[in-house]
C-alpha cells in the first residue's frame, strides 16, 4: 500500500510540474501574454470575461495560482475558432485517441509474442536471418511513412479501406457505442491501427525471442523436457509463460509514449483525436485548445505510466517496492 | 611525488587502453552488424560533402521540359533520375541535399544528448544524495512530457527552424542517457583505483574527469548513435505534421510535399518512397551500430 502511495504522489507531483511547465510555455511565447487566451475575434464583452476568469490582467504568480485551480476544475478556457469550452471538444475526441492506440497495440504485441516465441523456437534457421533484420528496419522507419504506404496500396490502389476519418460523412449514430461498433468505423480504424502495429511491432518481437531462448536454458525447461512433456507443452506452459512478463512490461510502458506519437499517424489518416486536435490548434494559433489537448495527453501518458508501474509491481513480486 | 606515482599509474593505464582500444577496433569489425552500420554511416556522410557534385539540379528550381512546359509529375528517368515532383522540382536532387539536413540535425542532436546525458549522469552517479534526487526527478519530468506535442510546440511558437528541433530533442532525450550512464558511475566509483586516487589526495573533479569519465564514455558514445536515429525521425516528423524548417530541404520536408500534393493517390511512389528508405538506413545503421558495440563492449548489458 505504501508502495502505491508513493506512486501516486510521485504522478501527481510530475504532472504538477508538467502543467507549470505548459503555463511557463504558453506566456513565454511571442507577442501578447494575453494572447494565449484572448482572440481579436471575440467580443468586448467575452474578451473581458476571460480577462477575469483567468486573471490575465493580475501579476504573473496569481495568474499561476489562478490556472492551477482552473486547471483543477476542468476549466481550459475557450477555443477562439470554435467557440466552445475546450474540455468539451478534447472529451469528444479523446475516445478515437484511446481506443486507436490500444487496438494498434494490441495488434503489435498479440503479433510480436507469437512471432517471437517461433522464432525462439526456430532458433538458427534462415527464417530468423530474414525476420530479424526486417523488425529492425520498421521500428527504424518513420510512423508517418509506414502510414502513407499503407494508404497508398489499401487505400488508393486497391481501394479496400477509406483513406481518412472515423467515419464516414453524414453517418449518424444512437449513441457512442453505435458509432463505435459499426462496421463503417471499423473500417476505419483498420488501416491507422495496423499502421501502429507495424511500427511497434518489432519491440515484443525481439523481447520475447530473447526472453524465450533464455527460458528454453532453465532448470525447469530441462525438468519438463526430463519428465518427456511434448515439445508444444513445453513451449507453451513452461518457456512462454515465464517470458512474457517482460513483455507485458513492455506492453504498459509503451502506451503512455504512443498516445504522444499518435500526433502522425493521426494527421496521415486524419483521424479525429488528441494528436490531429493538437496539430490543427497549433497551426491555427488557437492557444486554450493547444494547451487543452497537450494537458491532457500529458495527462493520459501520467496515469498509463503510473498504471505500468503498479502493474509490474503487482505482476513480479520480485520488484523492490522500497527505493 | 604523490602526483608522480599518479601519473606514472596513468601512464600505465593509458598505453594499456590503446592496446585494449586496438583489441575492441579488431572485434568490431569482425562483427557484421557494426559493419553494415559504419558503411552505411560513410556512404551517407560522402553523400552529404558532395552533395553539389551529385546533384543533378538544383533541388528548389522548377525545371521545364524542352517545349517549354514545366516538367511537374514527370516519372523516372526520362532525365530526371527519380522524376519530379507536382511543381517540377527533382526529386533525386532533393533527396541527395536532404542527407546533409539528416547528418546535421542528427549529430548536434547526439552531441547535445550525450553531452547533458553524461554530465548528469556523471554528477548524479558521483555524488548521490540531493544532487542525485533533483537530477533524476529531472529526469522523470522530462520522461513525462509528452515528447512529438512538446516539440511540435516548441517549433511552432520560437519560429520553425532546424535548431529548435534539435533543442527540443535535446531537452527531452539526455534522461535515458543520464539513467544508464548513473547507473554505470555506481559500479566504477566503488573500484579499487578510484579509491587509489582518493587516498593519494586526487580532487574530486580530478577523479570524476580523469578516472571516472573515460571508463563511461564508451557508453556515452552508444547512446549517442541511438540519439542520431531519433533526432532524424523527430525531424521527420515535425517537418511532416508542418511545423519544419521551410528554408530547408530535409526527407521529411520531401515527404509532407508528397504528401500534401496528393502523390499517394496519384501512386507516384518514386516521389514518396526513397526519402523513407533514407531515413530507416540511417536509423537502422545507428541500431546496427549500438548493437554490434553493445555486444563487443558491454556483453552483460545484453540480458
Amino acid at each position: 500500500m505504501a508502495f502505491v502511495g508513493r506512486r501516486l504522489l510521485h504522478s501527481i507531483f510530475v504532472l504538477w510540474a508538467v502543467a507549470t511547465i505548459l503555463f511557463l510555455m504558453f506566456r513565454l511565447m511571442p507577442g501578447n501574454p494575453l494572447a494565449a487566451y484572448i482572440s481579436e475575434a471575440l467580443s468586448a464583452e467575452q474578451q473581458n470575461l476571460i480577462m477575469q476568469q483567468f486573471g490575465l490582467d493580475r501579476p504573473l504568480w496569481e495568474q499561476y495560482v489562478i490556472y492551477f485551480g482552473n486547471l483543477v476544475q476542468g476549466e481550459l478556457g475557450t477555443s477562439f475558432h470554435r467557440r466552445e469550452p475546450v474540455l468539451s471538444i478534447v472529451l469528444s475526441v479523446l475516445p478515437n485517441t484511446i481506443i486507436l492506440t490500444f487496438c494498434g497495440l494490441f495488434i503489435a504485441y498479440a503479433f510480436g509474442i507469437l512471432a517471437g516465441a517461433y522464432l525462439a523456437w526456430h532458433r538458427g534457421t534462415w527464417i530468423e536471418g530474414v525476420v530479424v533484420p526486417i523488425a529492425l528496419a520498421t521500428r527504424a522507419a518513420p510512423e508517418f511513412w509506414l502510414g502513407m504506404i499503407l494508404l497508398a496500396v489499401f487505400a488508393f490502389w486497391l481501394g479496400w479501406f477509406p483513406s481518412g476519418g472515423a467515419n464516414s460523412a453524414g453517418a449518424m449514430y444512437a449513441g457512442e457505442l453505435d458509432r463505435i461498433f459499426s462496421r463503417d468505423f471499423l473500417l476505419h480504424l483498420t488501416l491507422p491501427a495496423l499502421t501502429i502495429a507495424l511500427y511497434l511491432q518489432g519491440l515484443p518481437l525481439l523481447l520475447m525471442r530473447s526472453t524465450m531462448i533464455e527460458a528454453m536454458h532453465e532448470e525447469f525447461v530441462t525438468m519438463a523436457r526430463m519428465k518427456g512433456l511434448s515439445e508444444w507443452r513445453i513451449v507453451i506452459h513452461h518457456a512462454a509463460r515465464n517470458s512474457l512478463l517482460p513483455v507485458l512490461t513492455a506492453f504498459a510502458l509503451a502506451i503512455g509514449p504512443n498516445i504522444s506519437a499518435n500526433v502522425v499517424v493521426e494527421t496521415v489518416f486524419s483521424w479525429p483525436g488528441l494528436g490531429r486536435l493538437l496539430v490543427q490548434a497549433v497551426s491555427t494559433s488557437d492557444y486554450p485548445l493547444a494547451q487543452g489537448a497537450f494537458f491532457l495527453i500529458a495527462l493520459v501518458v501520467i496515469v498509463m505510466n503510473l498504471v505500468a508501474d503498479l502493474l509490474y509491481g503487482f505482476l513480479d513480486p520480485r520488484v523492490s517496492h522500497g527505493r | 611525488m604523490v602526483a608522480d606515482v599518479e601519473s606514472a599509474a596513468l601512464m600505465r593505464r593509458s598505453s594499456q587502453r590503446l592496446a585494449a582500444a586496438r583489441d575492441v577496433a579488431r572485434r568490431l569489425l569482425s562483427d557484421p552488424y557494426t559493419v553494415a552500420g559504419l558503411s552505411i554511416y560513410v556512404v551517407f556522410i560522402v553523400v552529404a560533402l558532395f552533395a553539389d557534385v551529385l546533384a543533378t539540379h538544383d533541388p528548389t528550381e522548377i525545371l521545364f521540359r524542352a517545349n517549354g512546359r514545366v516538367a511537374a509529375n514527370r516519372p523516372l528517368g526520362e532525365g530526371f533520375i527519380l522524376g519530379t515532383t507536382n511543381l517540377g522540382r527533382d526529386i533525386y536532387s532533393q533527396l541527395v541535399y536532404g542527407s546533409r539536413s539528416a547528418l546535421m540535425v542528427g549529430l548536434t542532436a547526439a552531441v547535445f544528448v550525450v553531452a547533458i546525458g553524461t554530465l548528469t549522469g556523471l554528477l548524479s552517479g558521483y555524488f548521490g544524495g540531493f544532487v542525485d534526487a533533483a537530477i533524476m526527478r529531472l529526469a522523470d519530468i522530462a520522461l513525462a512530457i509528452p515528447f512529438l506535442p512538446f516539440v511540435i510546440v516548441l517549433a511552432a511558437f520560437l519560429r520553425p527552424s532546424t535548431w529548435n528541433v534539435v533543442i527540443a530533442v535535446a531537452l527531452l532525450l539526455w534522461p535515458n542517457t543520464a539513467r544508464v550512464i548513473r547507473s554505470q558511475v555506481l559500479t566504477v566509483r566503488e573500484r579499487a583505483y578510484v579509491e587509489a586516487a582518493r587516498v593519494t589526495g586526487a580532487s574530486e573533479a580530478r577523479i570524476l574527469f580523469v578516472h571516472v569519465a573515460p571508463n563511461i564514455l564508451p557508453l556515452s558514445f552508444l547512446y549517442g548513435s541511438i540519439a542520431i536515429g531519433w533526432a532524424i525521425l523527430t525531424e521527420a516528423a515535425v517537418s511532416f505534421v508542418g511545423f519544419g524548417d521551410p528554408s530547408r530541404i530535409s526527407w521529411g520536408f520531401m515527404l509532407q510535399d508528397a504528401f500534401v500534393s496528393q502523390a499517394l493517390s496519384r501512386g507516384s511512389w518514386h516521389w514518396f518512397l526513397p526519402p523513407g528508405f533514407c531515413i530507416v538506413l540511417v536509423v537502422v545503421a545507428g541500431f546496427f551500430l549500438s548493437r554490434g558495440a553493445e555486444e563487443v563492449l558491454f556483453p552483460k548489458l545484453r540480458s
